[in-house]
């Protein structure tokens, strides 16, 4: 048995002797160009032209490209085609990509493209969220509204109210190794590229399209990136084109990597968001009604802010059953870098939001925010439960509306396998959801949570520390500790539906060994060696004949980006397909030549039992191939169930929920603000875990990530929109010293109800949110200060939580 | 004038034609093909770069540089280990290798690297502040506890012998003078050469500002600028020790001193730091300026065999001016031993390696409950490192008490003007700033004032 086992990441042996390769440190040929990106130094302006002369005179320098000189599709948008790889007639931020230098090395790249002088007619550029208002400068033509029940009545009905607004940050990806790309020419102008990204297929389309050529005349290959988190869905797109292009214009090996100012500077962040929030309640903090709208800045360009803000709508309830509410998003467009997508996508930014309103109502009664979550809890799922997902009452077809129009005009290839792309709704039927439901409309059939919050509760001795905590305050004059308890519920599946396939390639070769192949990249979270445990099971062999070789468009097709915590339950499932595939054609050769019965045939220890005889399972293979039956095979894979109308914001765009709670103790300095986080207890739902201790290193990394986004990750732009927290010196994610000193995790024990691989449950994202807590565990000791509400904005860095301090004490 | 190291055992002797400012980093990757150490920031924040160096003339010994922003000169008669350096002559991981990969201290990869040489150097050492020895290693994925317990599972372990280094016997350079007085006499007729201390500043301004130093010194070899010096009632402190080097005597004399020191930059850039480096560049945020003003330190100064000597506050004339003539450097600092009560109070967002927004140092005298003597100073506040002279006027001849820290409050916005920034606001740093001599006076009391301090 493979599955299961806490076996180390399959890379670890090659990554702490330097070994595992990255895409800059595959070796290129002596003739290899590099490429760097001259910036646009204002925010909003027209470019009426760029005097290039001194950097083409600069030395080393081989080419220099503006948008004029590329040849086909000046595009590296995720979505509606509005984001030029190289600035046109106008530049929307500070950064925005201008010209493109082509050198013999990377410093005399970075150089020369310093050396440019713009042109450009400066505009008063839209930087906040209260500018793009006031200049109704959105994507879409307006709010997004989703509702369910009566908001607005069941508030002012309810006998308390609370309203409020927060200011949540965005945050920097900080993958450790930098965007990069490398791209080969081929023969025939056909092209092979190396990037470090989650999504080689949209690699492909891009690079195809901006070359000229169908896809099958590019190929995209990922072994590994140092660390991704969303940053690399899209963010890839401008590097793989411009080698590409470059490539094409000059006949070389081209390169890329940013560095790590521009690479800040450039690419897009969480969104960073407003929300708005009032709230009516009853004397125990049960929530009648609640109403939120969320200003969400997406940047310059559209991106993937769509689904990233129809996330954030959708984890606006958390784990909470709300009657009534209203959620109104609006997706504001701004002279900034184009937020993108990051580890949550979006639903941290929506579950913070109802986080905050229970810590503020359980402040308002003066009431454990515990007791207020729990009052508020969705019911766990019956204990004789078996079946998963909705009811299936008689279903019903929504009136067909017409698909989206291109909003550029331009006539170019949709992108299908784009978080971005088209929504297809004419074709969407969505089930009305009995029992207890979300505010969009779906059944809530495997909440855990109650049942896992009393455990964490007794686990992390909640009451009694919080007694102590409250004890230990009234002692002190200077320092004060707060804790907090807050769950997570997370929805599972990418809600543009039709990207949750995957598909995979499997070999079995004559000397019984196997190679793996799928659609899934590896930025370390393991996903490799835990669909190498996938396989090894199937076939009953060790995890030494396993072999998971790099990600490629030509090996496997249309995949969609490895995101949306969706990387081991589809390209698992899809491996374990091909594999069962491949096994029940040795089966029945075995049987066939035994005359037993094929499902006789026992797989299990590297050996392979028929009809008596046990046999290695490398002489299986041989047999197999001697008998002549194919042992290769592809495996599909697509999540059943989901039903999701996006226009309407109803249905089923879930298959299940992931779910996890932490208990979070820290202490505050109210001189300075400064904090510390004291300890963590998390208990977190990975279903039956195909990894335990993968599974854990994504909840640890996940919490101090999640944190980090709520305390000291400080992202600063002046009034010209210029980002001054650039570099590691001036935007400071955790350091080692800033993980709780006690940190304590474990993991739920229950099977997914659905039917995923092995019935585990997905990881990547939902332990982000644990950090939450953090949050919430500083806002209870600022509120040990004095009487106020600490209204205590994100990040919560020792500034803000200073100006919290003063603001309770005044009351 | 050839530069010699050793890297992974082996002997290099540099061509005459490589350029000064080459970086360790860059010399790697791009021509000896060891890609095992990563480029992360190029500005020696992060430490994917980090090696181990092994280094005769320090009584550091080995030490975990960022290579990033280590000129090759610096190397000269020292050795260099990368990771691929780090494993056995047949292949076997090191104990801290093997620990990480049992420990799942690994998730993309491209950071470990950077802390498997921080981690070999501190095993090597005895290291077993792990905290203090990697926030200099910034890791994305793990949340670092399984880092940690890697590094907790190879304490007990062996060090193993392929490890020692011997470095190369070498030939005196032109670029890294052995004496004060060589460079004295090199600097004085070559005045618009750059000095290079650790290269923990100068460093960026060839990585991220891509300055082109036609003519630099460096001062690392300088045996004589590498002594701190023991009298009577000072101690006199070359201006090439680097913090590391420091950090054990301040823990002796002036252990607020010391922790603050424990959080300036990281172990990487401590052990390249140096303490006249960090006074010479005359940055208003440098860390050291200061304490050392609140103790009341003597600059000393040299041009050629002249020699002068100030208060070192004197020193900071204006942002980005010094008392310093071309040709002219930072021989030493001279401090008091024995200070009655010296604070030291560094405010970040993060707590290790961050430049501060505010750092405060107070060295108040107090008889018989009466303040007789004050010097306050503060980093991050103005232009330059300033002391806080209305403050310490109001404190000065009453007695330290509540009413006192009343009388000095309206006094701290004649002395500062701070501006806001990415790191924080004007209103904050003077609040923070009024708020730390309130907590210098609550630990006179007893109080218990410090985060780090408390435990779950």
């Amino acid at each position: 048995m493979s599955v299961g086992k806490p076996l180390p990441h399959d890379t670890a042996p090659l990554h702490v002797t330097g070994a595992a390769r990255y895409v800059d440190d595959i070796p290129a040929p002596a003739n290899t160009l590099h490429l760097a990106f001259g910036l646009s130094t204002v925010a909003r302006g027209v470019l009426n032209g760029v005097d290039l002369t001194k950097v083409r005179a600069a030395p080393g320098v081989v080419a220099v490209m503006c948008a004029d000189d590329l040849p086909f599709a000046n595009d590296v948008s995720p979505s509606i085609h509005d984001e030029p790889l190289l600035a046109t007639d106008r530049v929307h931020f500070v950064g925005q990509p201008v010209f493109l230098v082509v050198a013999t090395s990377h410093l005399a790249a970075r150089k020369a493209a310093r050396l440019a002088t713009f042109d450009i007619t400066e505009e008063t550029p839209i930087l906040t969220v209260d500018e793009a208002l006031a200049a109704d400068s959105r994507f879409e033509d307006g709010p997004v509204i989703w509702s369910k029940g009566a908001a607005a009545d069941a508030i002012a009905r309810a006998p308390h109210r609370v309203e409020g607004t927060m200011e949540v940050g965005g945050q920097e990806h900080f993958y450790l190794e930098g965007q990069a790309a490398l791209a080969l020419p081929q023969d025939g102008g056909e092209m092979v590229v190396h990037s470090s990204t989650q999504h080689p297929t949209e690699i492909q389309h891009k690079v195809a399209e901006a070359l000229g050529l169908p896809m099958h005349a590019v190929r995209v290959e990922m072994r590994r990136m140092g660390g991704g988190f969303g940053g690399k869905e899209s963010q890839g797109n401008a590097l793989a084109v411009a080698c590409s292009v470059a490539a094409r214009a000059t006949g070389r090996p081209c390169r890329m990597r940013y560095d790590r100012d521009d690479d800040m500077v450039i690419t897009g962040k969480r969104h960073d968001l407003r929300i708005d929030y009032r709230a009516g309640f009853d004397d125990l903090g049960r929530l009648t009604g609640v109403d939120f709208r969320h200003l969400m800045r997406c940047g310059w360009s559209q991106d993937l802010s769509l689904p990233v803000a129809d996330r954030a709508m959708l984890h606006a309830d958390n784990a909470y059953l709300l009657d009534h509410v209203r959620i109104e998003s609006h997706r504001l467009k701004t002279n900034t870098c184009s937020a993108t997508a990051f580890r949550g996508f979006g639903g941290p930014q929506g579950m913070v939001g109802i986080e905050r309103v229970m810590d503020h109502v359980a402040h308002a009664l003066g009431l454990d925010p515990l007791k207020v979550r729990r009052a508020n809890y969705y019911t766990d799922m019956a204990e004789d439960a078996t079946e998963g997902g909705p009811s299936a009452p008689p279903q019903r077809s929504l009136g067909s509306s017409p698909p989206p129009e291109d909003i550029s005009g331009k006539k170019k290839e949709a992108d299908l396998t784009s978080r971005g792309g088209p929504d297809e709704l004419n074709r969407v039927v969505v089930a009305e959801a009995s029992g207890q439901t979300t505010p969009y409309g779906m059944a809530v059939t495997d909440f855990i949570l109650n049942a896992m919050t009393e455990r964490l509760a007794d686990q992390s001795d909640y009451a009694a520390r919080r007694a102590k905590v409250a004890d230990w305050n009234a002692t002190q004059p200077v320092l004060k500790r707060g804790i907090a308890l807050t769950p997570v519920k997370f929805g599972i599946s990418f809600t543009l539906t039709h990207l949750n396939q995957a598909g995979a390639l499997v070999h079995v070769y004559q000397d019984g060994s196997v190679q793996v192949n799928h659609g899934g990249t590896e930025m370390g979270q393991g996903l490799y060696q835990k669909v190498a445990q996938v396989a090894a099971q199937a076939f009953g062999v060790g995890m030494e004949v396993v072999k998971v070789t790099a990600t490629d468009t030509s090996k496997v097709p249309n995949t969609s980006a490895t995101a949306a915590s969706s990387g081991s339950d589809l390209n698992g499932m899809a491996v374990k397909i091909a594999c069962d595939t491949i096994r029940d054609r040795i089966a029945a050769c075995l049987a066939e030549l035994h005359q037993v019965a094929p499902d006789t045939v026992v797989f299990a220890g590297g050996e392979v039992t028929v009809g008596g005889d046990t046999i290695s399972f490398a002489r299986a293979a041989q047999l197999t191939y001697e008998s002549r039956v194919s042992l290769s095979a592809t495996g599909y894979y697509k999540t059943p169930g989901l039903a999701w109308d996006r226009k309407r914001g109803q249905g089923r765009p879930f298959f299940y929920f992931a779910h996890g709670a932490a208990c979070t103790e820290v202490v505050i300095d109210t001189l300075t603000g400064e904090y510390r986080i004291l300890r963590t207890d998390i208990l977190h739902d990975v279903g039956e875990s195909l990894n335990p201790a993968l599974d854990i290193g994504q909840i640890e990394g996940g919490y101090v990530q999640g944190a980090g986004w709520l305390t000291t990750e400080e992202l600063v732009w002046d009034d010209r929109g210029r980002l001054r927290t650039h570099a590691p010196s001036t935007y400071k994610i955790p350091a080692c010293g800033d993980r709780p000193e006690v940190f304590n995790v474990a993991l739920w024990d229950g099977a997914n109800r659905e039917e995923t691989i092995y019935r585990s449950k997905a990881v990547g994202e939902p332990p982000f949110m644990l950090g939450i807590s953090a949050l919430m565990a500083l806002s209870d000791a600022v509120a040990a200060c004095g009487p106020g509400y600490p209204a205590l904005d994100a990040p919560a860095t020792p500034e803000r939580v200073l100006a919290a301090v003063d603001r309770v004490r005044r009351g | 004038m050839t530069i010699s190291f050793h890297l992974n055992g082996d002997r290099v002797d540099l061509s005459p034609e490589v350029a000064p400012t080459t970086t360790l980093l860059q010399y790697l990757r791009d021509q000896r093909g060891l890609t095992g150490t990563k480029e992360g920031c190029n500005e020696g924040d992060c430490g994917a770069c980090t090696v181990m160096v092994t280094d005769p003339d320090s009584p550091q010994g080995v030490k975990a540089l960022n290579a990033c922003i280590l000129f090759l000169p610096q190397l000269h008669g020292k050795s260099v280990r990368t990771v691929e350096g780090m494993a056995g002559p047949d292949g076997q991981m090191h104990p801290v290798q093997q620990a990480m990969v049992d420990q799942h201290g690994s998730q993309c990869g491209f950071c470990t690297p950077g802390f498997i040489a921080s981690m070999v150097t501190a095993h090597m050492t005895g290291r077993k502040d792990h905290d203090t020895v990697l926030a200099g290693n910034l890791c994305r994925c793990t949340g670092y506890a399984p880092i940690v317990r890697a590094a907790q599972a190879a304490e007990g372990a062996a060090i193993p012998d392929w490890l020692t280094d011997t470095p190369p016997e070498v030939a005196a350079s032109t670029l890294a003078p052995e004496s004060s007085d060589e460079l004295a006499a090199i600097y004085a007729a070559q005045p618009d050469a750059t000095l290079i201390g650790g290269a923990t500043d100068v460093g960026l301004w060839v990585t991220k500002q891509l300055r082109q130093l036609d003519r630099v010194i460096f001062t690392n070899r300088c045996a004589d600028l590498k002594r701190i010096e023991s009298g009577a009632d000072t101690l006199r402190i070359g201006a090439a020790v680097t913090m590391a080097e420091l950090l054990p005597t301040l823990k002796a004399h002036h252990p607020s001193y010391a922790a603050m020191v424990t959080r300036y930059g990281s172990e990487q850039v401590r052990q390249a730091a140096t303490i006249g480096g960090n006074i010479a560049n005359g940055s208003p945020i440098g860390d050291n300026p200061p304490a050392l003003i609140a103790l009341g330190a003597t600059l000393h100064l040299r041009h050629g065999d002249t020699r002068r000597e100030m208060p070192i506050e004197d020193f900071f004339l204006d942002y980005g001016k010094q008392d310093r003539a071309p040709g002219e450097f930072v021989e030493a600092v001279t401090i008091p031993k024995h200070a009655q009560r010296l604070a030291c109070y560094k405010l970040s967002k993060r707590f290790d390696q961050d430049i501060s927004a505010v750092l405060g140092c107070f060295n108040l005298s107090v008889e018989g409950g009466i303040v007789t003597g004050a010097r306050i100073a503060f980093g991050g506040m103005a232009g330059i490192p300033k002391r806080a002279a209305h403050v310490e006027a109001a404190l000065i001849g009453q007695p330290f008490d509540e009413a006192a820290l009343a009388r000095a409050a309206p006094e701290w916005s004649k002395d500062f003007a701070p501006m806001s920034d990415m790191r924080a606001s004007a209103d904050y740093r003077l609040a923070a700033a009024r708020n730390m001599l309130r907590r210098y006076w609550l630990e006179a009391q007893g109080a218990a004032t410090n985060v780090r301090e408390v435990r779950a």
